[in-house]
């Protein structure tokens, strides 16, 4: 059982990688974030249950890595949605006004 | 009143530098006039005190038939190290209190004198502030009874001299040779330097071994018998006697203020400064600074003959060198110059042709240091008079001035005659001397030398003295030429009563050195040759430069190339000018000012630069994209993952 | 707290004093009072050194015998002090310091230009270096170090002239490696000796191996060198002073180079004794290169400001060069010169400060004949000058003449015919320098005036005849008296020479 669900979870992170490393759309990206994320919680919780089922630090932690995702889309959705309203595009490419 | 005088002779030094230190920070800026007054009282009263002085000392002497030694005063200047100590003081020896009376009497009546020669001129108190810091350097110099206060004093009077040369600072040609006497002397007394840290790190080896109760710089440790045997015991590594070395770079540096041939070429130029100055420091003291310090380290330079035989040459050949420029030169007081180089190489090889054995050159030397002085500043005031009154150095625009001003006229004759040797005058007495001693010793050449430049002597001599006064005026300036002052005058008076009268001292009597002396009085074997070249460049010249002044010329003429290298000065300055400027600055200073802005300070730049390329080639990585980032990340972290499970698995 | 620490804290509480000053007018009399005061508390404590020392000194001694020492843990963990105390060496620099700055601050008399600034940074900077020379806690030491380097930086980017931010910046790049190298040795010493302490008399027990001294000797005499200006680590100083302002200038070339000297005898060669003998003539040689090169390289210099900065590599080569002949006489003339140059090239600057204020430039050909207009700035210029060729009378000829005698009566670790040669062709120096000398002062102040602007130029203020009058009276003192530097410094020489001629086979002395 564990077996599947961490191929899952692996499933889950490498898709996130790869969205990560082709996307181009800031909104894309996010998603991708999401997904690695979550393939870290689902992993989190999947170990607590199979291996130290006394426990709950593995669901605690979950949680945790829940709300912190919330909270940074939150943030990262207002700075990108800033950065829109003053490019008209959401295009990461064009984001290096910090390197010149 | 002697013997206070005798143990307080640092007052004599003293004076003048408590009168420098007045006179220059407080008086001169208060009232000029005043401040010319109190240094010239100071000197006056320095006088007074060094006449006491040598006469005490000099009846104590010959009452006491015995060379005196005196170090009535010293005090610790500054300590090396342990064994090498540097104590100023004043040493009372026969040379040194006839240089005392010699420096203060030329200097009080240079002071005098300058009193009205300089009125008038802007840094008056400024002229009279240097004079004294001039005396008191010289004095200093004088009694010195260690090389190393030697040496810092003729550092000093080398810098009087310096600011006397330049006195008119907004002279080029004066700014120019004050420096270059500076710079030319200053290049001597780097041997001098080298010459005392040899002497200075042997003494002190020595002075570990033979116990003399002095340090090793003391002219008492030098010139002691014993240390002098171990000094001849040392050798150089090619076998060449070290005392020897170290005595030849002694001479470079007497050489150089004494304006010894190659080293000669600032004393000419150095008549840009005023003309009591010249008289002071360029022809009666200073310059001869060189011949005493080869006079007060005799006993040292008589152990190794071979020094001496090349100061005896240099002497002669710079006594020949100069007197023949000396008759072609146009203005007076370069004339002065070049005659007192020549007579400064007769003092030279006069000393250099005495032994201990037989001394009458080192007695003959220091009689002449003793009359020429007089003389020979009677000469640069009777120049500086009639400068004074023509306003002109070029003796071709003089001419009949025995009748406007009689009495530099009688003056400046009896100076003339000195010079040439014509007794009774005390050039006579002297320079009989030193013919004598060459003549004695068997140096014929020297001898023959030492003849024919007497004979030119008298020629160039009575060639400005017959150009000067005698003839027709032949400027508008110099028809309408009258007498000086009285305190211009009264000081040629004196000094030509001196001029007359110091040849009868019997100065054998109180300078002697080493076994005594055979001879005395004068020998006619040498007085009447002399006598006769002496009356030979008189009557030559009194032929040649009075009347139509058409056999000059013709002369000049027929010499054709000749006469016009004499009349350069043989090219000299050339030379040192091309050396300097062609050589060293081109090609020594100017590489190393180019290769420290380009060669070093470029690599110090091409470090910078070579880390600013590493940074922008680093930029390159630097995509700021964080995608890229990421993407290395992963394939980092795959890498070393598979790195870390194969480690891990013992594969790797 | 004892009256070394008001020594470094003077200056400090100066510079908060004129950051609070209300009235910026009144800055400048501030920094005067302060420095005024340091002046007089550093001659209490010289006159209290001396009664303390009487002029007595133990020759055998071993260890610096310092006085008035204040100690108080700091990190003891890591082993580091505050520890202060003087001997006769850092007795002799603080006076100096102390002398500079305080003409440093009549000099700068008319800067306006953000003065609140200016001089606050300048006090922090000279507390950094009076900070050097009485530490004896390396940590400590090293701490004073950049507090002393790193206001150069701003000191010369905002009030300095030309070239600006190029030079300041070349100049703190470079002696951030001096201090690279500097940590380097001061951490090897720290953990070579094994004492897990950075007080410097503990570390003065050890004798380190001699393979160790071979290494770290070098590492640290050219941390010290390139502050010291030693060839080929030089250029910052030519850059960098010509671009500084004034008591800048006089502040680095007086004082801040002479902590190169002073660190390189006190600390190279007093704690690495093996490391000197295997290097000292390698040094030696280095240095003779500069004394020469900076020699002539001054004779072709057209501005007044590099003329005396190569000039001052040459003088500053001849402190290393005493330092580099390891015998009594180098080292007391190189203590000496640090001394007279100190003094000397305070003078320069200040007057080239002073020239520059009135002509506007600094051009050696565009002058000329303005010794008429400014009699008392010629003078001293040429006081200075005959200092700076070793003129008797003056400081410099009695620091040349033992460093010239040191070189040639040699040490036993050297080849001395090799030592005597280079300090022959060093002596030459006093020649090359007099024609330098003369040739630039000469062109400036002498000859017919040159430009009809100079006819209306004044001669010195009241402010700037008191600051170069200070100067050319010390000179003058120091030259004709130096027999109290001497009793000064003579028997904190002696352990440095001891610890050198204690055989090397002595593993540890002392403890």
């Amino acid at each position: 059982m564990l077996r599947q669900i961490v191929l899952l979870s692996l499933f889950l992170f490498s898709t996130g990688l790869y969205g990560i490393l082709t996307r181009r759309s800031s909104v894309g990206l996010f998603i991708a974030i999401e997904m690695m994320i979550n393939a870290a919680i689902i992993n989190f919780v999947a170990f607590n249950r199979f291996l130290a089922p006394s426990h709950i630090d593995g669901q605690v932690m979950g949680i945790f890595a829940m709300a912190l995702a919330a909270a940074e889309v939150l943030v990262g959705m207002a700075i990108l949605v800033m950065l829109f309203r003053q490019r008209k595009n959401t295009d990461i490419q064009s984001m290096n006004s910090l390197k010149h | 009143m002697g013997e206070w005088i005798t143990n307080s002779a640092w007052l004599i030094t003293a004076l003048p530098l408590f009168s420098f230190i007045i006179v220059g920070l407080f008086l001169r800026p208060l009232n000029e006039k005043l401040a010319a007054g109190v240094a010239t009282a100071s000197i006056g009263l320095a006088w007074l005190s060094s006449l006491l002085l040598a006469s005490h000392y000099f009846s104590a002497e010959v009452s006491a038939e015995a060379q005196k030694t005196l170090i009535p005063w010293t005090v610790e200047w500054l300590k090396f190290q342990e064994g090498v100590t540097v104590n100023f003081g004043v040493l009372l020896d026969p040379i040194s209190v006839m240089m005392l009376v010699v420096v203060t009497t030329v200097s009080f009546l240079v002071h005098f004198y300058s009193l009205s020669y300089m009125h008038g001129e802007s840094g008056y108190g400024r002229y009279f502030t240097y004079l004294n810091l001039f005396t008191f350097s010289m004095l200093g110099l004088v009694v010195a009874p260690n090389i190393f206060q030697t040496y810092f004093f003729w550092e000093l009077v080398g810098v009087s001299s310096f600011l006397l040369i330049g006195f008119y600072y907004q002279k080029p040609s004066a700014v120019a040779a004050s420096k270059k006497a500076f710079i030319v002397t200053r290049f001597a007394d780097l041997g001098f330097f080298i010459g005392i840290l040899i002497l200075g790190y042997f003494g002190f080896k020595i002075s570990g071994e033979i116990q003399t109760g002095s340090q090793p710089l003391d002219y008492a440790f030098l010139t002691h018998p014993e240390v002098l045997k171990a000094f001849l015991n040392l050798h150089l590594a090619n076998g060449n006697s070290l005392l020897a070395l170290a005595l030849l770079l002694v001479f470079m540096g007497a050489a150089g203020k004494s304006a010894m041939f190659p080293l000669h070429i600032w004393l000419p130029d150095a008549m840009e400064g005023p003309t009591p100055v010249s008289a002071l420091i360029h022809a009666a003291t200073m310059v001869v600074a060189g011949v005493y310090l080869v006079a007060r380290l005799f006993p040292v330079f008589s152990t190794v003959p071979d020094v001496l035989t090349v100061i005896a040459g240099i002497g002669l050949f710079t006594s020949a060198f100069a007197a023949i420029i000396a008759c072609t030169q146009d203005d007076i007081k370069r004339v002065l110059a070049f005659s007192t180089l020549s007579q400064l190489g007769y003092m030279m090889f006069s000393l250099g042709l005495a032994t201990m054995a037989e001394p009458l050159g080192y007695t003959a030397s220091m009689f002449h240091l003793f009359t020429h002085a007089f003389f020979k500043a009677l000469l640069f005031l009777g120049a500086g008079s009639i400068i004074h009154a023509v306003h002109s150095n070029d003796v071709w625009e003089m001419g009949g001035l025995k009748k406007k001003m009689p009495i530099t006229h009688i003056t400046f004759a009896m100076a003339v005659l000195a010079i040439a040797g014509i007794w009774p005058f005390s050039g006579f007495f002297s320079k009989d001397e030193i013919l004598a001693t060459a003549l004695h010793g068997e140096h014929y050449v020297h001898f023959i030398g030492g003849l024919l430049v007497a004979g030119l002597t008298a020629f160039y001599m009575a060639r400005i003295y017959f150009l000067s006064f005698w003839g027709k005026a032949r400027t508008e300036k110099s028809s309408h030429a009258h007498e000086s002052s009285w305190v211009m005058l009264a000081p040629l008076g004196f000094l030509a009563l001196l001029s007359l009268t110091t040849g009868f001292i019997p100065f054998a009597e109180f300078v002697k050195i080493g076994a005594p002396l055979q001879q005395e009085g004068i020998d006619l074997h040498v007085a009447i040759p002399g006598t006769l070249m002496a009356l030979l460049g008189l009557s030559l010249s009194a032929w040649m430069y009075t009347g139509t002044l058409n056999v000059p010329k013709k002369i000049s003429v027929a010499l054709g190339q000749f006469y016009v290298a004499i009349k350069n000065k043989f090219y000299v300055d050339e030379v040192y000018s091309f050396i300097t400027h062609q050589i060293i600055f081109r090609f020594v200073a100017a590489p190393v000012a180019w290769f420290d802005r380009n060669v070093v300070d470029g690599g110090v730049n091409l470090t910078g630069a070579a880390m600013r390329g590493w940074s922008s080639a680093l930029t390159l990585i630097q995509t700021g994209q964080l995608q890229t980032y990421l993407l290395w990340f992963v394939f980092g972290t795959v890498t070393a993952s598979l790195l870390l499970w194969g480690i891990f698995l013992g594969m790797v | 707290m004892g009256i070394l620490s008001w020594l470094i804290l003077i200056p400090f509480l100066t510079a908060l004093a004129v950051i609070f000053t209300p009235d910026s007018k009144k800055i400048r009399w501030v920094a005067l009072i302060g420095t005024g005061i340091h002046l007089v508390v550093t001659a209490v404590a010289s006159w209290r050194y001396l009664e303390l020392i009487q002029g007595n000194f133990d020759s055998k001694a071993l260890f610096t015998q310092l006085q008035m020492t204040e100690k108080l843990p700091w990190f003891a963990s890591l082993g580091i002090q505050y520890f202060l105390g003087v001997d006769g060496i850092s007795m002799l620099m603080t006076i100096l310091t102390s002398i500079i700055i305080f003409t440093g601050v009549l000099a700068s008399w008319d800067v306006e230009n953000r003065a609140r600034e200016f001089y606050s940074l300048l006090l922090i900077l000279v507390t950094g270096v009076f900070g050097v020379f009485l530490s004896f806690d390396l940590f400590l030491f090293f701490m004073f170090y950049e507090v002393a380097v790193l206001p150069m930086y701003l000191l010369i980017g905002v009030w300095g002239t030309g070239p600006k931010e190029y030079s300041a910046m070349k100049l703190t790049l470079m002696l951030m490696v001096g201090s690279a190298l500097l940590l380097v040795g001061f951490l090897a010493l720290y953990h070579g000796s094994g004492l897990h302490t950075f007080d410097f008399t503990q570390i003065a027990t050890v004798r380190f191996p001699k393979e160790f001294q071979f290494w770290v000797f070098p590492t640290i005499f050219i941390g010290f060198g390139i502050l010291g200006a030693l060839y080929p680590f030089h250029t910052w100083s030519p850059d960098g002073h010509a671009s500084a302002p004034t008591a800048v200038s006089m502040l680095h070339a007086g004082v801040l180079m002479k902590m190169g000297g002073y660190g390189a005898l006190r600390i190279a060669v007093y704690l690495l004794p093996d490391g000197a003998k295997d290097w000292g003539l390698f040094f030696m040689g280095l240095t003779t290169i500069n004394i020469l090169y900076g020699a002539f390289g001054a004779i072709k210099q057209k501005d007044l400001k590099f003329f005396t900065a190569y000039s001052s590599v040459s003088h500053c080569g001849m402190v290393l060069f005493g330092v580099a002949s390891l015998n009594m006489l180098g080292f007391k003339g190189a203590v000496y010169q640090m001394f007279s140059h100190g003094i000397m090239t305070g003078l320069f600057f200040s007057l080239i400060g002073m020239v520059y204020g009135r002509t506007h430039t600094r051009i050696i050909s565009e002058m000329g004949g303005i010794a008429k207009v400014m009699p008392w700035l010629a003078t001293c210029f040429y006081i200075g000058g005959f200092a700076s060729l070793g003129l008797p009378g003056l400081a410099g000829f009695v620091a040349e003449s033992h460093i010239f005698l040191g070189g040639f009566f040699g040490n036993v670790w050297s080849d001395i015919t090799v030592m005597r040669i280079l300090t022959i062709l060093a002596t030459m120096s006093i020649v090359v320098t007099a024609v330098y000398v003369l040739r630039g002062l000469g062109s400036v102040f002498l000859g017919p005036i040159t430009d009809h602007h100079f006819d209306g130029l004044t001669d010195a203020k009241l402010t700037e005849k008191l600051c170069t009058g200070i100067l050319v009276a010390t000179l003058i003192f120091a030259g004709v008296f130096p027999i109290f530097m001497g009793h000064m410094i003579e028997g904190s020489l002696v352990p440095i020479l001891n610890r050198l001629q204690a055989s090397g086979a002595l593993a540890a002395i002392g403890h």
